[in-house]
């Protein structure tokens, strides 16, 4: 019984010493992402004058005159709205074209998988933004071009590979016998699908579906690409940055940025699962 | 319906989708990068190639990406080992480090335009410390350096987070009686680290470098936000050529560099990092 209270305070002491190390480090790491966008806000809630004036306090003025001229300059009502439709359309499509691949991966074996694999996977080592070039020109002539559901086919390439991969692990984590013992209860493969698997990955879906929003509602370059009059919000301010006075482009930050950080937080618990999965 | 049909039918919206939208337009931009007046030409290669804007282009979105690249990994490897040593507080803390996550590079670029511009909070901070007595025009034209180093940190704030979190989940998936065995064999933390920690985490060391350094050529907002067009980047010439000088054979061209390098470095790591068969964990 002695040897270990002899050791104690020794181990307490070296740990200590470790302890305050990592938790400086953390609260330094913790400053290092919080406080810009502590001062975007800043910015966001101060007055037009306050924003440009020199030099700064570091306090916000809470000055809602950026953002009511942000709101109420021409075009930002709308590039919000073509933002939040471009991005719910998708995050339907992805979700509807990538659950079932993603089903189908978990639950089949088949001659082609591995085919079908590599294509999801090869999507990774390509500049996919980049697809808005050739894009335009087939947009053109579909009739697409400018259009929301044009941008959200686009922005489906990008989220879909997620979508697969993530509705094929969640798929991955419900045992097989939950739905063959619905199909012994006189289940179909669609009504055991219905009500014994959809009910356990729902949330997980949900994450899938809000991370699908949030790549939509953050692309700049396809979206100031394909759009013209329907200008998405990023696409709206990278159009207007060199013309645009500093308060609107930071009320237009702040706007992008305090959505985003709702999504992430909604997901979160997800995160690591999803890139978990995403590395093989 | 024959049951052997299914998974077929269930892979066949997006299997289609991804050709029509993935495979299709990128042999599109090939053709077009090589099309002039709907005919065979070299001529968008030689007007990029020949453009004065094209090899510091290419230089600064490599030498961007040589330098982001190699920066996040150290800071993200810190940030996992960190955060795999907590016990309490642990989701918090990975939540705070994971929120630039989500942020767009736009946004990362007007968050620290907040700081870098004229009447911003670097040259407050600065003259409230009597360093200068005028702000200082960091981001001018004159400047280049410094519209680079403020890309480099604005990148750096924003995409270490995607990084941290593949290392993490990788790290997860490390057993630990590799460490159990490490520490019987007297190997201390650093060493663990070296011969346990890193030779085992190649695969998800492979996704994130592949993913950032491809992400890393593609930079182009932040650039945009910081410095205008006085840093001139691949993609931002891109966008140059399809918007100000309206003539897209030339921006599949640059397009076709992106993607040539893109490729390039993905091969490089996929060979680098090569994970030998059967030894996975």
């Amino acid at each position: 019984m002695s040897n270990p209270t002899v050791d104690v305070p020794r181990t307490v002491s070296a740990g200590g010493a470790g302890r305050f190390l990592i938790w400086a480090s953390i609260v330094l790491l913790c400053a290092w992402v919080l406080v810009p966008i502590y001062l975007l806000m800043v910015n966001a809630l101060s007055s037009p004058a306050q924003v440009s004036g020199f030099p700064k306090s570091g306090l916000p003025g809470f000055d809602f005159a950026s953002l009511q001229f942000f709101a109420g300059f021409a075009g930002v009502a709308k590039a919000l709205w073509n933002s939040i439709l471009v991005a719910v359309l998708t995050m339907a499509l992805s979700i509807g074209i990538g659950a079932p691949a993603g089903y189908a991966l978990s639950r089949f074996d088949f001659p082609g998988k591995e085919v079908f694999r590599m294509l999801v996977v090869m999507t990774r080592a390509f500049p996919l933004p980049l697809l808005a070039l050739p894009l335009a020109v087939m947009f053109i002539r579909t009739g697409l071009d400018d259009t929301a559901l044009g941008l959200a086919l686009v922005h489906t390439v990008l989220a879909i590979p997620f979508a697969v991969l993530i509705t094929f692990s969640l798929f991955s984590g419900i045992p097989l016998e939950l739905e063959e013992a619905a199909w012994t209860l006189g289940c179909n493969r669609w009504q055991a699908f219905q009500r014994v698997v959809l009910p356990l990955v729902l949330p997980g879906i949900a994450a899938s579906a809000v991370f699908a929003f949030t790549i939509s509602w953050n692309e700049v370059f396809a979206a100031a690409v394909l759009t013209i009059e329907n200008r998405t919000l990023p696409a709206f301010l990278i159009q207007n940055l060199n013309v645009s006075p500093l308060h609107l482009k930071f009320a237009g930050g702040a706007a992008m940025v305090i959505p985003a950080l709702i999504f992430i937080f909604a997901v979160r618990k997800y995160l690591f699962a999803m890139w978990g999965i995403a590395n093989r | 319906m024959p049951a052997r049909f299914l998974p077929y039918l269930m892979l066949l919206p997006a299997t289609i989708f991804l050709l029509v939208f993935f495979v299709y337009p990128f042999i599109q931009i090939a053709i077009l990068a090589v099309t002039q007046d709907g005919g065979f030409s070299l001529q968008p290669i030689t007007t990029m190639a020949t453009h004065w804007k094209f090899n510091a282009a290419l230089g600064w979105t490599v030498l961007l990406a040589a330098v982001v690249v190699p920066l996040q990994l150290v800071m993200a490897l810190s940030m996992a080992t960190i955060v795999t040593k907590l016990k309490t507080g642990r989701s918090t803390i990975l939540y705070i480090f994971s929120i630039p996550l989500g942020l767009s590079d736009l946004a990362a670029g007007i968050v620290w335009l907040a700081i870098f511009e004229q009447s911003g909070f670097l040259n407050s901070m600065l003259a409230g410390l009597g360093v200068i007595e005028q702000p200082i025009l960091f981001l001018g034209y004159q400047n280049i350096w410094v519209i680079f180093l403020a890309v480099v940190l604005a990148e750096l704030w924003r995409a270490t987070a995607i990084v941290m979190v593949i290392l993490v989940s990788g790290m997860g998936l490390i057993p630990k009686e590799y460490y159990e065995a490490g520490e019987v064999f007297g190997a201390n933390g650093w060493q663990r680290f070296w011969r346990i920690t890193l030779p085992l985490l190649r695969p998800s060391l492979q996704s994130a470098l592949i993913l950032r350094t491809l992400a890393a050529f593609e930079v182009f907002a932040v650039v945009t936000a910081l410095g205008g067009t006085t840093l001139p980047v691949l993609m931002g010439e891109t966008f140059n050529w399809q918007f100000a000088m309206q003539d897209r054979n030339v921006a599949s061209a640059y397009a076709l560099v992106i993607l040539g390098i893109s490729i390039a470095a993905t091969l490089f790591f996929l060979r680098a990092l090569r994970v030998p068969k059967g030894a996975t964990i």
